[in-house]
């Protein structure tokens, strides 16, 4: 069992793998932030946003650009 | 409700033939399809030839004698049932010869047949008698010295009774075993007089192959294989025409009854899901409906260690509405939502969405489907733009090349099974793509898969990959349909993608454990046949790339023009009877039904003014998501109908303590199952014997579903959720679930055309149907995709290796997966004889892996994976490859999902259940879990008990 951001923070780079494939980088961003909207409840998208802009070190790095689109 | 009476049997099959031949049948003019027996060309003009041996269910046999007829300018009395019609025949069916000659046969019949009539369980439905009836038996001459009156019954079947002294021999059940189910049980033993009807090698039913799907019971005309509830209770006086509640394909049955008692179940001869077939379970399993263990009382409790209290139906409605206020209140509007499941009606997953999203004021609504096919709802509706199989179950009869992948079909789909081994036993060539062996690969009589590539579980996406790289570098891409049909660019990245060596068989080999030649051979055969279909199961779906891999299929089949025809398609078989449809009844918490997204604008203003309630543009949780949510606090009430999530969802200690952490958990349910032990509230269910509505199967096939009997509890489901929603203030008065289907189909565009009226006409009807003239959609995406732009998409599937690996502490992989005779989480199989095929779950080990720990058959063992422990009976066998084990999850005791993970499908989040690192060791003892179970289970039904006695 994990803790809730972990959980999050799993999810979010196992969507940023799937999009990883695409070699123009912005396009996956978007992928990965679209995806997160469509499917995130509110208050889990809330709590990736925050998680990276106060630490954000577990996200991958194409992942990180994709929240930092979300806020 | 129709009378007793039978469908017509025309006494052989219908011939395909569109070519017409004419002839004269007792002077009566006839056109009927070149091939049509004699026989059946006079039973369509009203011409009743006796028979015994024939029946349109299986080929003619020619046996009996009784269906001679004459052919002017012919010799002899040739058989009907194996005479074709011939342009300018002139036949006659009755004379005094052959009047004479049909008397003699059934003379000789009778002479060796119990003279029982009042009191044989066939009377009123024994074709013998009507036969002496018909040839006017007067008198039976002979007095043999030698008869088969005394042979003894075989009562091994729990469900029926074979009973040699009454069998004529007509090999009707031999033929139906072959045929019709494709298992080769029943065999003719001995010659001549000796001759007699024999399951396996002279065994009794229960030691044969026989999986008792009832097809020669279905086909015996006298007594001698006879439904033991027929025995028991008589002759079934009425029929009514409904729907299988079991998996996903849907079988048609009439449910015989007497009053308001199911006799029997009998598959319908008209049903377009199943012809007439059946199984186990829906042909036989249906005792749960009626069990000393369905609950029909409403009940409240405060806390989980209370004992229940039962109340009215009003008292239990008010107080689940009067805890949903409260804790919206307190917590915040999206603290509650509600989970759907498979099992219920499209009808009662409408409104029961539609009240969450509504009455709730949030989209925290999910569906069963989350853990099974959610990927194929994701992966389809993205590629080809629509969240559905593309075929209907009768194209597999144009397949030239099949691929199973991550299915069982003879287990999990058993009548579909059945079709698909009917196909590859007239040549159609398999491939299959397990890590196990499943019965299609060499265990099925003249079947055998072509190629059986055993991957390694958790490497699918590799494995099709690889496919993708032979067809594009072997040139065998269908250019002109890619041209025409699909988006260029897209097909263009995404040949780039699947040309890069890493691809190849030979360079994946190390990773999926395929023999790069042999999956080059598949690869080639999928793609150069003319028609070439997909077919898929949950070990393509249940893994952390389960998405990826329903997209790389998609990919397969549009780069291979395998689409928008009869014969090809991308199939998934879908577990439960209705995911398809509580997936289309909007029970995503993204999607409105007909899964639109619920941000869309449009949409969400169609909703808005149709339900005149303030909707949610945002999605809600999913069902692992609100389990965390309730760790977290931030959502303490759910509303389950139908769905067991304690025991089928995986991390089962981590489900449960969510449950416990709710302060509010309402279950309707038809028994107390394992969710109900943390339930607050229980609202009884109905089950689908006392109801009315729809399922939707694998086909998108929407059928009836047909109350029998009166709900025990006084209602059906879709009527408790009215209630609720009436006393959460947001009102809903439907008369009938015929005015929800009615309303389902003025809001969503592929429902337009679907309507009880209509369902009732044609007998079922397969979505989409975008007008009101339509009747329905057997193949889909014939001329154009369903993307917005017609065109299908392509898209690049990476393989990601699963994070849950294998290691020197957990060195070996399980896998689940289902067997034939149970269902699911066994909430109904288990409360039915069906346990005497299956009575506990066993883990299958590989004899190299249960030598290494001192493992034989029935040794206890200890599965341990990184999330818990529990303790089954092994099974050595090598069905299973080495490294790997597998188990069943049909009993909660098991624990299976004990050791399953959180890990999940990255786009849907449907678990990895097929992929758990484990350590396998001899053990003498239950595991902790199991012993901390069993004290729960026997308290919880203790507070049962209390609550029952106090009420």
């Amino acid at each position: 069992m994990s803790n809730k951001i972990d959980i999050l923070i799993r999810m979010a780079n196992d969507i940023g793998n799937f999009f990883n494939a695409e070699s123009d980088k912005e396009l996956a961003a978007n992928g990965i932030k679209n995806h997160i909207v469509r499917t995130w409840d509110p208050r889990m998208r809330n709590a990736i946003i925050s998680y990276n802009k106060e630490d954000g070190s577990k996200l991958s790095d194409l992942v990180k650009s994709a929240i930092t689109k979300l806020g | 409700m129709m009378s007793i009476n039978k469908d017509k049997d025309f006494g052989t099959p219908a011939s395909p033939s569109t070519k017409l031949v004419n002839l004269e049948i007792d002077g009566f003019k006839v056109s009927v399809p070149e091939g049509t027996s004699i026989m059946r060309a006079a039973s369509s003009i009203g011409i009743d030839i006796p028979k015994l041996c024939a029946t349109d269910s299986v080929e003619p046999f020619g046996s009996c004698r009784l269906c001679i007829v004459q052919i002017e300018g012919g010799r002899g009395m040739p058989a009907s049932c194996t005479t074709p019609c011939g342009e300018g025949l002139k036949v006659s069916t009755q004379s005094q010869k052959l009047a004479e000659v049909r008397r003699g046969v059934m003379e000789l019949y009778i002479s060796d047949h119990p003279l029982d009539c009042l009191t044989c369980s066939a009377n009123g439905d024994c074709e013998l008698q009507d036969m002496a009836g018909a040839v006017g038996l007067r008198e039976v001459r002979y007095n043999p010295v030698e008869t088969h009156l005394q042979a003894v019954k075989d009562e091994s079947n729990p469900y029926f009774s074979f009973d040699p002294s009454k069998c004529i021999v007509c090999s009707r059940c031999v033929r139906a075993c072959e045929e019709t189910q494709g298992t080769f049980a029943l065999t003719i033993d001995g010659r001549g007089f000796d001759s007699k009807v024999s399951p396996g090698q002279n065994e009794d039913f229960m030691d044969s192959e026989c999986v008792s799907c009832g097809a020669c019971v279905q086909a015996c005309p006298t007594a001698t294989l006879m439904e033991k509830s027929v025995i028991d209770h008589g002759q079934p006086e009425h029929a009514i025409v409904t729907t299988c509640a079991y998996c996903g394909v849907g079988c048609s049955f009439r449910a015989e009854m007497k009053g308001e008692q199911v006799i029997r179940m009998v598959p319908n001869k008209n049903g377009q899901a199943n012809h007439g077939h059946s199984c186990v379970k829906g042909r036989f399993a249906f005792g749960y409906a009626t069990h000393k263990d369905r609950i029909t009382k409403p009940m409240i409790r405060a806390s989980i260690k209370d004992a229940w209290q039962e109340v009215s139906w009003e008292e239990a409605i008010n107080h689940a509405a009067s805890e949903l206020k409260r804790i919206q209140t307190q917590y915040g509007k999206d603290a509650i939502g509600g989970i759907t499941s498979s099992r219920c009606t499209n009808e009662e997953v409408y409104v029961m969405q539609k009240l969450i999203r509504a009455g709730f004021g949030n989209n925290n609504v999910d569906t069963c489907a989350r853990v099974c096919h959610s990927p194929t709802g994701y992966g389809l509706k993205q590629t080809f733009g629509e969240s559905s199989g593309t075929q209907d179950f009768d194209s597999v009869m144009q397949a030239d090349v099949i691929i199973v992948i991550g299915a069982n079909p003879t287990d999990g789909h058993p009548v579909f099974g059945s079709q698909m081994k009917k196909r590859l036993r007239q040549g159609a060539k398999l491939i299959v793509v397990d890590p196990r062996e499943i019965d299609l690969v060499k265990n099925s009589p003249h079947v055998t898969a072509n190629y059986h590539l055993k991957l390694r579980p958790s490497t699918n996406v590799a494995v099709i990959n690889a496919f993708s790289h032979v067809i594009v570098s072997e040139n065998l891409v269908d250019e002109a349909f890619v041209n025409e049909r699909c988006d260029v660019a897209s097909f263009n990245k995404w040949r780039t993608f699947v040309s890069d060596t890493r691809h190849s068989p030979e360079n994946t080999e190390s990773i999926t454990g395929i023999p790069a030649a042999d999956l080059r051979a598949a690869a080639r055969l999928y793609a150069t046949a003319n028609n070439s279909a997909i077919y898929y199961g949950l070990g393509v779906t249940e893994h952390s790339q389960g998405s990826t891999m329903v997209i790389g299929i998609a990919n397969l089949a549009m780069a291979t023009g395998n689409l928008g025809r009869v014969g090809v398609g991308v199939n998934p078989l879908r577990g439960q009877n209705n995911v398809q449809g509580s997936c289309d009844m909007g029970s995503f918490p993204h999607e409105f039904p007909g899964y639109r997204h619920v941000s869309d604008v449009d949409t969400h203003n169609l909703f808005e003014g149709a339900w005149n309630a303030e909707l949610s543009s945002e999605p809600g949780l999913r069902i692992p998501n609100m389990f965390d949510a309730a760790l977290d606090k931030s959502f303490m009430g759910l509303y389950c109908a139908g769905e067991d999530i304690a025991q089928s969802d995986p991390d089962i200690q981590h489900v449960h303590s969510a449950l416990r952490a709710m302060e509010c958990v309402i279950v309707q349910d038809i028994f107390l199952n394992e969710t109900a032990k943390f339930a607050h509230v229980f609202l009884p269910g109905a089950s689908f014997l006392e109801k009315t509505g729809t399922f939707t199967n694998a086909e998108r096939r929407i059928s009836p579903v047909r109350k029998v009997m009166t709900p025990l509890a006084g209602y059906a489901d879709w009527e408790v959720t009215q209630m609720l929603s009436n006393a959460l203030g947001y009102p809903m008065n439907y008369a009938h679930p015929s005015e929800i289907m009615a309303e389902i189909a003025s809001l969503t565009p592929t429902f337009t055309g679907v309507s009880y009226d209509k369902i009732d006409e044609l007998g079922s009807i397969q979505w989409p149907c975008y007008d009101e003239a339509s009747t329905g959609t057997p193949i889909m995406h014939e001329e154009t995709f369903m993307r917005d732009n017609g065109k299908g998409l392509f898209m690049l599937t990476e393989f990601v290796a699963t994070s849950e690996r294998v290691n020197g502490k957990y060195p070996l992989i399980l896998t689940t997966g289902r067997i034939l005779s149970q269902y699911n989480v066994g909430a109904q199989t288990r409360r039915t004889e069906n346990n005497a095929w299956h009575s506990e779950d066993v883990l299958e080990i590989h004899p190299h892996d249960a030598e290494d720990r001192g493992i034989n058959t029935n040794d206890w063992v200890g599965i341990k994976s990184r999330t818990g422990e529990t303790v089954l009976r092994a099974l050595v066998t090598d069905r299973v490859q080495p490294g790997v084990v597998y188990t069943t999850f049909h009993f909660p005791e098991s624990g299976a999902n004990v050791i399953t993970t959180d890990n999940s499908d990255w786009a849907t989040n449907c678990p990895e259940y097929k992929v758990t690192a484990v350590q396998i060791s001899k053990v003498n003892q239950t595991s902790e879990w199991q012993a901390n179970y069993q004290e729960f289970t026997d308290t919880q039904l203790e507070l049962l008990e209390q609550g029952i006695i106090n009420g």
